[in-house]
């Protein structure tokens, strides 16, 4: 039986969506998770590893997918664009100030320094959600071999993505229609 | 620079059809069109305004703001950010109407898995490209390691890394 969970009002959607906005450093989806899961109730786990799902799936910014498919499901095409909007604005306007001060400080030693610092950890903080997605990878040879050709497409030949895709895409969509037909098999 | 912002805005459209699996798989095609063929920055600024996204509050994907903001300030920033969300948003809002009737549908499951793989080697892509980006010493290679090792064992912030290496940049061994 599915416990009833509160319908958030379009001002909860701005506000939710709003705070995750301003606390996501570095990744917001696991932000996003605890507002709509554990704080405010509006979708239970399951649901919200469906919407993630979608949006993960879609192409673009899976945080903004996210708050797109989360806006409509309660209140339609208002939602959508509330929620997205909510996300995105004050952390646009503060990275408008930061680039500000970047155009006029951004020849000072000190802060030349602290950018070599962070430019040098940021990297590895995309390599880690690299690694943590392959961790929960379903290993095979297949996924082994796809996940190896589009890195050496990508750093290493440095091809355009759009012909890495029209490539991987087929390949690898096709392998996984396979790879279920044969699961799907007594 | 005189670029338009219609260009900066297609570009972006473009860009945001792109994204499988999200922004942080755009960096080395970002990086190919801001640096390598068009020469809008170099490539060690593309690291920094990476690196200034990553310190702010807020989703990786802003990094296109600040490219559009380098390239025609602030108008140029918001094009930017409504071209890289507005047509993938578009296709999330339309097929999220459709999806739940594909739920046991085996395509749907051999897209999720066939396009797994595919975002994950995006992604290690894009981080080897941005450590090479800033073009460093062995000494910043050797804190984007640790870094990746640090952030993948634990559930620290990701803050407190970039508020190390900040701190780590300031004593000047990063070169």
């Amino acid at each position: 039986m599915e416990t009833p969970r509160p319908t958030p009002s379009l001002h909860e959607l701005f506000t939710g969506f709003f705070m995750v906005g301003l606390q996501g450093f570095g990744g917001v989806l696991p932000i996003a998770r605890r507002m709509m899961v554990e704080d405010r109730q509006w979708l239970d786990d399951k649901q919200f590893t469906e919407v993630l799902g979608l949006g993960q799936l879609l192409p673009g910014p899976n945080i903004v997918n996210v708050s797109i498919v989360v806006g409509k499901r309660f209140h339609g095409l208002t939602g959508a664009l509330t929620a997205s909007f909510a996300l995105l604005s004050a952390p646009l306007v503060i990275l408008l100030i930061l680039a500000t001060l970047y155009g006029r400080y951004g020849q000072l030693a000190v802060v030349r320094h602290m950018l070599t610092g962070v430019s040098a950890v940021a990297p590895g903080l995309v390599l880690a959600m690299g690694a943590r997605l392959g961790a929960r990878l379903d290993r095979r040879v297949w996924t082994g071999l796809l996940v190896l050709g589009t890195f050496l497409a990508i750093a290493i030949w440095r091809l355009p993505l759009l012909h890495v895709l029209a490539v991987c895409i087929p390949v690898g969509v096709g392998l996984g229609y396979l790879n279920v037909r044969r699961s799907d098999k007594p | 620079m005189n670029v338009s912002l219609t260009r900066i805005f297609l570009l972006h459209c473009m860009f945001s059809l792109m994204a499988v699996g999200g922004a942080n798989v755009l960096l080395p095609e970002l990086h190919r069109h801001v640096v390598d063929m068009n020469g809008w920055m170099s490539s060690n600024e593309f690291a920094s305004l990476y690196a200034i996204a990553q310190a702010a509050p807020g989703p990786n994907v802003l990094i296109v703001s600040l490219i559009g903001w380098k390239l025609r300030g602030i108008p140029g920033a918001l094009v930017a950010t409504i071209g890289m969300c507005g047509p993938s948003s578009i296709l999330t809002y339309g097929i999220s109407l459709l999806w739940d009737r594909f739920k046991t549908s085996p395509w749907r499951r051999a897209i999720e898995q066939g396009l797994a793989p595919i975002t994950i080697g995006l992604v290690l892509g894009s981080g080897t490209l941005l450590a090479r980006a800033a073009d460093l010493s062995w000494v910043s290679y050797g804190v984007t390691a640790v870094a990746a090792i640090v952030a993948y064992r634990s559930r620290f912030n990701p803050l407190w890394l970039l508020a190390a290496g900040a701190a780590l940049g300031l004593t000047g061994l990063l070169g």
